[in-house]
């Protein structure tokens, strides 16, 4: 498919693109790897009249220790998670998870502020982000705003950013034990998660673990309920029977919702069994 | 020492890893115009106005047309009241079917036109289900008064299941699916010296320019087809496209080079999709395990037109009877047009499809009379001293040992071991009480298929150059098939020359006049004895040649095919090369050192084999992990194992696939659901194991290298295998039959609703 004309501009610096964007408004979008625009693009599902390129931003990739916690640059691409030593010995499960994600040219491309930005709660690293208690901060031409991960996505492919704003960062607190699970139920590897659950270790949480759901509505899904089961001490097994207690499933050639809610459990339990093994 | 039988390298892969070829999207044609189709939106519709002006004055757009401005005929030759038009003629009958072409200067000024193109339909319901259209309650062509297509033979005799202790029947849907070749349709056209020159993404060129030739209304003559590098057709590329057609006519119509490549989104609505029978099987005999009686009943979906689709039901019947010695067994069918995609052959056309419903109807019939399916299969075998033999359907197989085949594939896998480590999963754990989410599922699959099944000899000719190069011209036009290899080994074998001296030319209609192209897995039993005959002649002609040169008589002068040179017998200090003969043919009589030949059909042959599966299923979530996948197959004598091989690498990958994985699927009102690669399932690399691949040679009497073809066998037997895994591994929990292919929803509503006690859909009636 051939995308409708549009107008290329690379920005060569934040700055310029977040000039660009004032400049264009809304009919601008930022192009990060492109695996999920441009698609859309290809459809004409999406038809911008400018796409600013933040590809050759070098000064947004990047993985820093900042003692407590990681911050890592929103143009990082999957691929380098998966490899990066701070990632693997701090976060592994978003060393992981981000090891799996489509296949290994989507990995060397797509990115994940650009998996964030595009808000879709089939992606898998929302909820790991979402289950990790991230910040993100956005930059727009009014400064930089941080927001937490639960306030992020907000619907349908829709995010808190507003349009001239950059996600620039991902802040995400290192645990003292990095305990994970990740299952993620696809029919073929490259796919998309029919539904995706993952489990980290958290300080922060009276549970000790945080808990989000791939796939499971229209936005990634924290599952409170699972957190504070697990925090008033009820068993493993019997705390992922609330995995979709949150959740608004809907059902597509894959799954139905009855599928899904029955997946959620399932794969909540082995996250679970996994994480605090 | 032959080179036949060795594992040669393949000689076109340094081009296709490196440079990747030349395909038709590639080729450089001055000034040329590029069609876009605007296609339709609607599964069924009449088409009220169409409102061309905007698009015709847009930037770079050269002409619009549609049907009315295209008088050809329609294309088609099985129905001929259900031909189907270049564009739409005031009816659309599936999601996809061109309505307008746009001929523009840019591909992207094409699709930019393509939005300002207004139909006006007006939509008419639509059927998709091909036992609803059976019912004719919704017709796609009202003129007719049915659905139905074509036929074969009406079911039901009362004998067939005479004397049965048991019968089962089972409904059981073979799925429509997508070739997904990796190159998608392209299509270019010119006038050049007055002649239409036509480049064709095809498996047979020479079809193309008879059928192109057919539909312009010109002489073959003035039809010139190249079909350069083609990516993968799996039988899909077998015949021309609406598409083709009127790229052709455009070229001619506007004197300009006209070309068109599709996008896969297209291609998924455009190319003719494959399988899509609905059977029902009944299958009887004794408590014993013999198999007396079997009745195939098809319902085929042809999709919009009723064209090749709606007869592969006539392999799908030749091959009803499997590798089994059944007294009694019947077919019938009746094909059905759908507002849907054309169907259209896809590896195996129709074998697969019948190889699928017995080799289910087997391992139901082994569950019904409570013996294991390898058992079951070993007492119902065509005994080896039985060929040729004459199946209860009529049709005749050339040779076989099924049973060497059938034993070793079970020692490769390891029969018995695997059902010991299937009962062990299969019992509770002893900490939990629970039986383990994992549990195990052993398929087999016996099959037998016909190759070259279609009647129609092949040309082949081998020509000697001054210069000492062999160059062969071969009517098989390969799409990745290895045929310059095995062409190659062919006369190396035959000549005495190296394999870097001989040059392999196909495609080009001026250049091989004659071809029946690559399908059916024809090439090597036909195009190679072509080639292997016409060496043959080159070789006695040189003799003759070389006779005249050391004036000594032709039957003393013997080929050292080590050196590749001739000599007189007890004299080989005086020789002569390959080149000098070549040099030598030219000099003396003026005609180059050449053979041609039209092999004669000699028969269909029928390769055959066994495979089994191991499947590991995830009782908690529904998903199927294929774990080992052995293939024995026997395409009687192999010429080179890695190219045999490959060929049962890609077809079992397919294979699983449609076990497994892959469906085109609509929704009610005909709305495609798997239009794309997220969508559709097209399997990769990490979905399978390693194969464990074997072959037996049982040669065949039908040629003289005793061979048979090997393309399709892959996706023929590893279907079954895979299916009948999936349905062994849940067959303790109550499921006796899953339809293809087995997702994790659909296993997992199969476990659902065998645990709620609604889960057998098979009928077994004790007698």
């Amino acid at each position: 498919m051939i995308p409708a004309a549009f107008d290329y501009e690379r920005a060569s610096s934040l700055e310029e693109a977040l000039s660009l964007l004032a400049e264009h408004g809304d009919e601008a979008k930022l192009l990060a790897g492109g695996h999920s625009l441009l698609p859309l693009m290809k459809l004409r599902l999406a038809t911008p009249s400018v796409l600013v390129d933040l590809g050759r931003l070098e000064e947004l990739a990047y993985v820093r220790d900042e003692g407590e916690r990681l911050a890592i640059g929103s143009l990082t691409t999957h691929h380098d998670l998966s490899r990066n030593a701070l990632v693997r010995r701090h976060l592994p499960v978003l060393a992981h998870v981000a090891g799996q994600i489509g296949d290994p040219q989507v990995r060397h491309r797509g990115t994940i502020g650009g998996s964030l930005a595009h808000g879709d709660a089939a992606s898998d690293l929302p909820a790991v982000v979402l289950a990790l208690g991230g910040t993100l901060v956005a930059e727009g031409r009014r400064g930089r705003r941080e927001i937490e991960a639960s306030e992020f996505h907000e619907g349908f492919l829709e995010t808190a950013l507003s349009f001239d704003e950059v996600l620039v960062e991902i802040r995400l607190r290192k645990p003292a034990h990095t305990g994970f699970g990740f299952e993620k139920l696809t029919k073929r590897a490259q796919d998309w998660a029919i539904v995706g659950a993952v489990a980290a270790r958290r300080d922060d949480l009276p549970g000790g673990v945080g808990v989000a759901l791939v796939n499971m509505a229209p936005v990634p899904v924290r599952a409170v309920s699972v957190e504070s089961a697990l925090a008033d001490g009820v068993p493993i097994a019997e705390a992922a029977q609330h995995a979709d207690a949150e959740a608004d499933p809907s059902a597509d050639i894959n799954a139905s919702v009855a599928y899904r809610r029955h997946l959620s459990h399932v794969l909540v339990r082995r996250a679970l069994e996994k994480a605090l093994s | 020492m032959s080179i036949l039988g060795n594992r040669v390298l393949r000689r076109e892969d340094p081009k296709f890893l490196t440079s990747g070829g030349t395909y038709v999207g590639d080729l450089e044609l001055d000034g040329a115009l590029y069609v876009t189709f605007v296609r339709s939106p609607l599964a069924h519709g009449r088409i009220e106005s169409v409102d061309l002006d905007q698009a015709r004055s847009a930037a770079g757009v050269v002409g619009v047309y549609t049907h009315a401005d295209l008088p050809y005929e329609p294309m088609g030759f099985v129905n001929p009241a259900m031909r189907r038009p270049l564009l739409a003629d005031g009816v659309v009958r599936f999601v996809g079917e061109p309505v307008v072409a746009i001929v523009a200067d840019s591909p992207a000024a094409g699709a930019d036109a393509a939005e300002l193109v207004v139909v006006d339909y007006d939509p008419l319901p639509a059927v998709v289900d091909p036992e609803r259209a059976l019912e004719g309650s919704t017709l796609l062509f009202e003129d007719v008064g049915t659905n139905v297509a074509f036929d074969l033979g009406s079911p039901g005799s009362p004998e067939t299941f005479e004397g049965c202790e048991v019968v089962v029947r089972q409904r059981i849907l073979n799925q429509r699916v997508a070739p997904c070749p990796l190159e998608t349709r392209a299509a270019a056209a010119e006038m050049a010296d007055g002649r239409l020159r036509f480049y064709a993404c095809t498996q047979a060129p020479h079809d193309v320019r008879s059928s192109l030739a057919r539909e312009l209304g010109l002489e073959e003559a003035a039809v010139h087809v190249v079909s350069p590098d083609v990516g993968g057709g799996f039988g899909a590329k077998g015949s021309i496209y609406p598409e083709d057609v009127v790229v052709a006519a455009l070229a001619m119509r506007l004197e300009r080079p006209v070309r068109w490549s599709e996008t896969r989104s297209e291609s998924m609505l455009g190319l003719g999709h494959g399988r899509a029978q609905v059977q029902y099987v009944t299958i009887g005999g004794r408590r014993d395990g013999t198999i007396t009686g079997y009745r195939l009943e098809v319902v085929q979906d042809s999709g919009a037109y009723g064209d090749i689709g709606a007869v592969l039901p006539v392999m799908t019947r030749q091959m009803a009877a499997g590798v089994y010695a059944i007294a009694r067994a019947e077919f019938s069918s009746r094909s059905v047009v759908t507002n849907t995609v054309p169907t259209v052959a896809y590896r195996g056309a129709g074998r697969p499809e019948a190889a699928a419903a017995i080799e289910r109807a087997v391992d139901c019939f082994a569950a019904e009379v409570g013996i294991d399916p390898a058992e079951v299969r070993r007492r119902n075998l065509v005994p080896a001293d039985a060929f040729p033999y004459t199946t209860a359907i009529g049709t005749e197989y050339d040779s076989g040992d099924y049973q060497k085949a059938f034993e070793l594939a079970l020692e490769v896998a390891g029969y018995e071991q695997l059902r010991a480590e299937q009962a062990r999963r299969r019992r509770p754990d002893p900490a939990t009480g629970r039986l383990p989410a994992l549990q195990l599922g052993i398929g087999i699959s016996s099959y037998v298929e016909i190759t070259a099944p279609v009647a129609g000899g092949e040309f082949g000719a081998v020509e000697v150059r001054p210069d000492g190069r062999v160059v062969v011209r071969t009517g098989s036009s390969p799409h990745g098939q290895g045929h310059v290899t095995a062409w190659s080994m062919l006369v190396a074998d035959a000549m005495g020359v190296a394999l870097e001296d001989i040059e392999v030319i196909h495609g080009d209609t001026d250049v091989v006049p004659r071809g029946g192209g690559t399908g059916g897995s024809r090439s090597l039993q036909l195009a190679g004895s072509a080639v292997d005959k016409a060496a043959g002649e080159v070789v006695d002609r040189a003799r003759f040649l070389a006779a005249e040169l050391f004036e000594a008589a032709p039957e003393d002068v013997v080929l050292d095919k080590t050196l590749g040179r001739f000599h007189v017998a007890g004299s080989p200090a005086v020789s002569r090369s390959w080149a000098e003969l070549g040099a030598a043919s030219l000099e003396r009589g003026g005609s180059p050192l050449m053979a041609e030949v039209d092999f004669d059909y000699p028969g269909a042959t029928f390769p055959f084999g066994t495979h089994v599966a191991l499947v590991e299923v995830d009782t908690e979530t529904g998903k199927v992990r294929l774990l080992r996948h052995v293939a024995v197959d026997d395409a009687g004598r192999i010429l080179n194992p890695l190219l045999a091989e490959g060929q049962v690498h890609g077809g079992t990958a397919q294979g699983a696939a449609q076990a497994l994985l892959e469906e085109f699927s609509y929704d009610a009102e005909g709305n495609p659901l798997t239009a794309n690669f997220a969508d559709y399932s097209f399997i990769s690399a990490a979905e399978l194991p390693s194969f464990e691949t074997a072959f037996t040679e049982t040669p065949t009497p039908r040629n003289r290298l005793g061979v048979k073809g090997i393309g399709e066998s892959g996706s023929i037997g590893s279907t079954p295998a895979v299916h009948n895994a999936v349905c062994d591994a849940l067959s303790h929990l109550g499921v006796r039959h899953l339809d293809m292919p087995a997702t994790p929803l659909r296993v997992y509503e199969a476990m659902a609703s065998a645990a709620a006690g609604t889960g057998s859909s098979t009928n077994g009636t004790g007698a």
